[in-house]
């Protein structure tokens, strides 16, 4: 039970992690999308 | 008096040619003026028809104007352009990808969507948990043939449960988010309410875009762990012959993996991974296109065509790669989620004490003997198995 736990654990971690990574990189939807006459934020 | 007269004799000179207006619109009083059945046939059989009808430069005149709807106007060329690529569109943002505005293949692969892939997606998950519950009544529980010993012997150490459950909750939640997404506007949207649907859908699409990678990670750790005891070998061979116990009362000897759990192996790893290449695909639109690769590679093998679809095509716009992506992703899930719910079946209802290696990680002695002959011998042999005289925990 602790390790199913611990599973779980990790992949919320990793989940938001990845979410936020990848904001910060810039490939979210709205920095891909838009351009110098788009805004999508 | 003299003007009464004179407006009379105006009318009476007038008469010929207001009967003859009458005499035109009267022809074409069931059209309302626009032309007749008859007009047509006139015009069909190369005679003239008088007086002209309509005025078809005039009448979009006002509708094509500065303020117009367009509505009246049509321009077969630049449609023409649009749908085949080759217009000259300017964009704002979204590169050359945004500058398709039309693009045919899409409805093929909508219509593939919500119509074969649904169905055919749907009936596999549903025909897999019917033949299951069959099964289930059938054969029954597969259960320990002897007395457990209480002795136990370490069948998972705790990282590699932890990976295991990291990838068998990545996959539901994937596997559930995945599906609302395919279903939820053909049986949550009419049923229940288009927000909850849209809600819904906005949800599934964080934690599907989110947790995959989570499910890659479990995906690359479990293959490092498992590959080697994976490697088919000469026991698969006589597990297979004796449909591994399940049917039957006898038990096939097994390494630490048997035949049926390395085909759950290798079918994760293959399927699942074929589903992480097409959905990071997806998750980067237009920047890692990898089906006409795929089809060239084909091609350079000597494949052509394929069973069902037919000739592979030529080229694919990159919306088309996309589509083929998605197709792709949806299909194998499909089939790797009919895998894992029997994986689930046999590893929670559909045999006794096959739980505890992924609960706790011990399994009794009793169990391994009767399904991992060969496993426990090993291990008796590096003596990390409990001395067979040894007393149980309290």
């Amino acid at each position: 039970m602790k390790a199913m736990m611990m599973g779980f654990a990790a992949m919320i971690v990793i989940s938001v992690a990845s979410y936020f990574v990848l904001h910060e990189m810039g490939f979210s939807s709205d920095a891909v999308q838009s351009g110098d006459a788009v805004r999508l934020d | 008096m003299l003007r009464a007269i004179l407006v009379f004799v105006l009318c009476l000179g007038m008469w010929p040619a207001l009967a003859d207006a009458q005499d035109a619109a009267g022809d074409r009083a069931a059209t309302g003026g626009a032309q007749t059945l008859e007009d047509i046939m006139a015009r069909q059989r190369g005679e003239e028809v008088a007086p002209k009808t309509g005025d078809a430069a005039g009448a979009a005149r006002d509708l094509s104007g500065q303020l117009g709807t367009l509505g009246g106007a049509s321009d077969p060329d630049l449609w023409r352009a649009l749908r085949y690529g080759s217009a000259d569109i300017t964009v704002s943002s979204g590169g050359e990808v945004a500058t398709v505005l039309v693009q045919d293949g899409g409805m093929a692969w909508l219509q593939f969507r919500q119509g074969p892939l649904a169905k055919y997606g749907g009936y596999l998950l549903l025909g897999t948990i019917a033949l299951l519950v069959v099964f289930f009544v059938l054969r029954g529980r597969v259960k320990l043939d002897y007395e457990k010993t209480g002795r136990t012997v370490t069948r998972f150490k705790s990282f590699e449960r932890a990976s295991h459950w990291l990838l068998a909750g990545s996959f539901i939640l994937l596997g559930i988010t995945g599906l609302l997404t395919l279903f939820g506007r053909m049986f949550i949207a009419p049923y229940i309410s288009k927000e909850f649907n849209a809600t819904l859908l906005m949800a599934s699409k964080y934690i599907h875009n989110n947790v995959a990678w989570a499910f890659i990670v479990a995906l690359v750790a479990i293959f490092v762990l498992w590959v080697w005891h994976n490697i088919p070998n000469r026991t698969d061979i006589t597990w297979f012959a004796q449909a591994g116990g399940i049917i039957g009362s006898k038990h096939p000897p097994a390494k630490k993996f048997n035949g049926g759990q390395k085909i759950i192996f290798w079918s994760v790893i293959l399927l699942g991974g074929s589903i992480s290449l097409s959905g990071v695909s997806l998750l980067f639109p237009f920047e890692f296109p990898m089906f006409m690769k795929t089809f060239d590679l084909m091609r350079s093998v000597g494949i052509e065509s394929l069973p069902i679809y037919g000739p592979l095509p030529e080229g694919l716009a990159p919306h088309e790669e996309m589509q083929y992506a998605q197709a792709w992703h949806a299909i194998v899930a499909f089939v790797l989620m009919a895998i894992i719910i029997a994986h689930i079946y046999i590893g929670s209802v559909g045999m006794e004490g096959a739980y505890d290696a992924m609960g706790t990680g011990e399994v009794d002695e009793a169990w391994a003997r009767q399904h991992h002959s060969l496993w426990l011998e090993e291990l008796e042999a590096k003596g990390k198995a409990a001395p067979k005289d040894a007393t149980p925990a309290e």
